[in-house]
């Protein structure tokens, strides 16, 4: 018998940003006709958040420009400003912080993640002293990098971190970056490519120290002067971007009974959420940063992404789904693929680079500025990064989803001379400021991963 | 019939009107050798993977096996269509500067006024109730104009462009049987006193620029330099006859395809905003670049069963990945709402084509203008006389009248 189609009823979809607004618009595309509602915590319509450490913090483009482009129309009650502070799921009622009830028969939680904080609560009040998530962020910090600061000290040298002292360098501001593991992006990519990524840093005048920790922010009247290194050194800075990585926003599901913890909201492929069990759950599903959800192509562990592209993919496999009955249902199998673009360079990845234990170049050569290096575990390619060379990761997307041999056979056009792999040196996240924006959390869904409390 | 003729029978005069059901042979065997030691290549999937494969060479002079073009040609070096990474990438990003993003975003858009203008006088000189050649009245004329302006080539000397490229289009002919030896020595000319004029004409602009692009790439110089005079004239040459012949193939196409279609055409001129989309599906079902003749395995390659030895000429008929079922649900249907079209008409990867923007463009506004005319027209003749080459495949001339 053809599965019932669900197209009617109330759904709820918390979190009102890339996730949350692209699925609201598959669910109307795909027939749904019921209420749709919509909560979001921050006041403004969905806005897109990769530009704000691009060309917001340049100047060039204003914090308020970047608004998401609506696919259609979507039809929706949108509740924004407003956070839901729990989850009935006997009841099936999201709690909104108002103290409204919004009943629902399928629910979305994409609650994304926020940024985390610094652990000192009294130094992160410090006038000078940012992280950037928002909109709102981004704008208050771009007005302070519009007034000419003497020195910045970005804390973490992830994508978001690194992304923040490129922009600095390019707008002429000088720029401390400190970063507690061996080199920047070293989380997401690995050794070899760190050290290209710090030697990038230096030569673009970044005064760059790694392994090191912040140990204090220092202040005067309530203005942020300079910080303390664990080295013993310090500087002065007037402005310091907390670039620590982030934080999954679950707690306002603490006590719903999922399987919902600091590493994110555990799903199946289907992105059906589940219980504290282990068990599925078919009317409450999970999409973007806040998932976490099991990969065939990394032997079913579950990963979590902060991932643009990951959130558009899932967010329209688990509108489908909730829209779908039993055999009609999809799969989220899209191999993840993240970009950033960082002193002048586009770099790109596809695929799991920290799922990996060796890696080789493939094609250019750090020289050139332009490469593209293949990583591999335990003989298949896993992932492949481009520098400046991002139309040839279509055919390592192949070899990834074909679990093809590693390393990949010579021949490439422009491939270096033939080198041996080397190990692709990926660190403990605990050695690390910058979380992984890539997390391998394990196979168990019911499994609430303690936090590694990483830096500071 | 055996599949090593194939191409053979692919590219005899006779199966031009309707190459297609060869293609869906092609499909039928995956990659297949020829009789020369060539390969075909017909399904999506596989011609989308060679073209993102870095081990797949555009170069010709590293092919080990010769194929019906000859052995490279001349003195001259290839444009970077014929190059690889790294040198293709340095120069395809030197000519983009003028051209498109990220250094000049509003180039192509600029001429949106212009591309008006020059389709409409064209039609406007229809005479009516008069036969018409849709290719030398209006197709033909139209990208050649353009693609002069933007290059900054005077009209005047805009018919020796024609006999120049004539020749070396029938260059790329690579029809198997024949005896090339003639076809190629013209080519080769033809190539190099394009070369030498574009090269004198650019000339004469460094220290006067002229708001076009030769100008432009004679006179800016970027952070990784500028094209030397090898260079310049391999890319303006390369440039012109992109911008030649194949633009022309479209929009005769987009005409030939939309009469023999009613209800397509119907549903266009009740919605016009439907033409991008429409477009799109042209590029797919009637390509102007039929087949990208001209790559060439470095590694032993596996495809679909078959080894491809290194160094053999390869063949990937786009045309027939475009008509391919496993990708596109019945791909033999002109659908101009087609969704999730990603044709292989412009092709893809590093190559992809640099013009698309403004053949775009060129195309959507062309097919525009002529729409509130089409209701009246009826083909004169059906299928029309075609060119000979069968890689930028497209009527010779399109003769079209009043119906009555
Ligand atoms: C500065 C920056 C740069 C980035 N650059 C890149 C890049 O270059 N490439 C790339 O691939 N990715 C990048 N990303 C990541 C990308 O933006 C995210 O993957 C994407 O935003 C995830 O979308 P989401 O909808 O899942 O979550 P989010 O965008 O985090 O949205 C979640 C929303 O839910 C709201 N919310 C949270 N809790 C509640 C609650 N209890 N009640 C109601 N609402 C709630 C939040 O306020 C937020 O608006 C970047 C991210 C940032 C911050
Ligand atoms: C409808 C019209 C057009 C079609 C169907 C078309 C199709 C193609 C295709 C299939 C390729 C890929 C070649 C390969 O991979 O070997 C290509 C490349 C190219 N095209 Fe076009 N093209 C068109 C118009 C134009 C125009 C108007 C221009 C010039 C302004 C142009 C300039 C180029 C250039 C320079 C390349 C080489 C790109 C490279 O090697 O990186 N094309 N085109």
């Amino acid at each position: 018998m053809p599965a019932e189609p669900r197209s009617d009823g109330r759904i709820v979809i918390v979190g009102a940003s890339l996730a949350g607004l692209r699925a609201a618009e598959t669910l109307r595309d795909e027939g749904f006709r019921g209420e749709l509602t919509l909560v979001g915590e921050e006041p403004h319509p969905p806005y897109d958040r990769p530009p704000l450490t691009k060309q917001v913090l340049l100047g060039r483009v204003r914090a308020d420009d970047v608004g998401l482009p609506r696919r259609r129309a979507v039809e929706a009650h949108w509740k924004l400003g407003v956070r839901a502070s729990g989850l009935d799921p006997d009841g099936k009622k999201v709690l909104l912080a108002n103290g409204e009830h919004l009943p629902f028969d399928r629910l979305l939680i994409a609650t994304g993640t926020r940024a985390r904080p610094w652990p000192d609560a009294d130094a992160a009040r410090l006038d000078g002293v940012f992280t950037v998530r928002t909109r709102d962020d981004a704008s208050r910090l771009a007005e302070r990098f519009d007034a000419g600061p003497r020195r910045v000290l970005v804390i973490g040298a992830g994508f978001t971190g690194s992304e923040i002292a490129s922009v600095c360098r390019e707008r002429g501001i000088e720029v401390t970056v400190a970063e507690r593991g061996p080199a920047p992006l070293v989380g997401a990519l690995g050794g070899a490519l760190g050290t290209f990524a710090a030697r990038l840093q230096r030569a673009h005048g970044v005064d760059l120290r790694c392994g090191v920790t912040v140990t204090a922010l220092k202040g005067d009247g309530g203005r942020l002067t300079g910080a303390e290194f664990s080295d013993g050194s310090r500087i002065d800075a007037d402005v310091a971007v907390i670039a620590l990585g982030a934080v999954r926003n679950t707690e306002w599901l603490a006590d719903s009974g999922l399987a919902a913890g600091p590493r994110g909201v555990a799903c199946d492929a289907g992105c059906r959420a589940f219980d504290m069990y282990g068990i599925v759950t078919d009317d409450i599903f999970v999409a973007g940063d806040v998932a976490r959800f099991p990969h065939p192509l990394f032997e079913y562990q579950m990963l979590s992404l902060e991932h643009w592209g990951n959130a558009v993919a899932q967010a329209e496999v688990a509108a489908h789904n909730m829209i779908s009955a039993g055999p009609h249902r999809r799969p989220h199998l899209a191999v993840p693929v993240f970009w950033s673009s960082q002193f002048g360079l586009n770099i790109k990845s596809v695929g799991v680079p920290t799922f990996s234990d060796q890696v080789v170049l493939a094609q250019g050569s750090p020289e050139e500025g332009r490469l593209v290096a293949v990583y591999g575990y335990r003989g298949r390619v896993t992932a492949a990064v481009s520098v400046n060379r991002a139309k040839w990761l279509e055919h390592y997307r192949r070899m990834i989803e074909t679990a093809a041999p590693f390393p990949p056979g010579p021949g490439a056009a422009d491939g270096p001379e033939p080198a041996a792999p080397v190990p692709s040196d990926v660190p403990d996240p605990k050695v690390l400021s910058h979380g992984p924006t890539v997390a391998l959390t394990g196979h168990l869904p019911d499994r609430r991963l303690t936090l590694v409390r990483p830096g500071g | 019939m055996s599949t090593e003729t194939l191409f053979r029978r692919i590219a005899d005069y006779a199966s031009r009107a309707d190459p297609y059901p060869l293609y869906a042979e092609l499909r039928e065997h995956g990659a297949v050798r020829q009789d020369d030691g060539s390969y075909l290549v017909g399904t999506y999937d596989e011609i989308a993977a060679l073209l993102h494969d870095p081990r797949i060479s555009s170069d010709r002079r590293r092919r080990t096996v010769p194929d019906a073009l000859g052995p490279g040609q001349d003195d001259v070096p290839p444009a970077f269509i014929g190059l690889d990474d790294p040198e293709h990438d340095r120069l395809r990003r030197l000519a983009m500067r003028p051209f498109g993003p990220p250094h000049s975003p509003g180039r192509v858009d600029a001429l949106r006024g212009e591309i008006t203008r020059i389709a409409g006088e064209l039609a406007d000189g229809f005479a009516d109730g008069k036969r018409i050649d849709v290719v030398d009245d209006f197709a033909y004329p139209l990208p050649v104009t353009v693609i002069c302006r933007l290059l900054g080539v005077p009209s005047e000397d805009e018919p020796r462009f024609r006999t120049w490229s004539d020749s070396i289009v029938a260059g790329f002919d690579a029809t198997p049987d024949e005896d090339p030896e003639q076809r190629l020595r013209s080519a080769t000319e033809a190539r190099r006193a394009m070369a030498l004029y574009l090269g004198e004409l650019a000339e004469s602009r460094r220290g006067h620029p002229t708001g076009d692009m030769l100008s432009a790439l004679v006179n800016d110089e970027g952070p990784e330099g500028s094209l030397n005079p090898i260079e310049l004239m391999t890319t303006s040459v390369l440039l012109l006859i992109a911008g030649h012949e194949t633009t022309v193939n479209l929009i005769t196409n987009g005409v030939l395809t939309l009469l023999r279609h009613p209800d397509a055409l119907a549903r266009l001129r009740d919605d016009p905003a439907l033409m991008p989309q429409a477009v799109e599906e042209l590029l797919r079902y009637e390509p102007p670049v039929q087949m990208l003749p001209q790559r060439t395995p470095l590694a032993d390659i596996e495809v679909s069963g078959v080894t491809i030895p290194q160094g053999a000429p390869l063949i990937l008929v786009l045309a027939s990945g475009n008509r391919d079922p496993l990708r596109f649900a019945e791909p033999d249907r002109f659908d101009i709402t087609r969704p999730d079209n990603q044709h292989l008409g412009f092709g893809s990867g590093i190559h992809s084509c640099f013009g698309a923007p403004l053949a775009r463009l060129e195309t959507q506004i062309a097919l525009t203008t002529l729409l509130p005319r089409l209701g009246d027209l009826r083909l004169v003749e059906d299928p029309p006389p075609y060119r000979t080459n069968q890689v930028l495949r497209g009527p010779r001339h399109l003769l079209v009248e009043a119906a009555g």
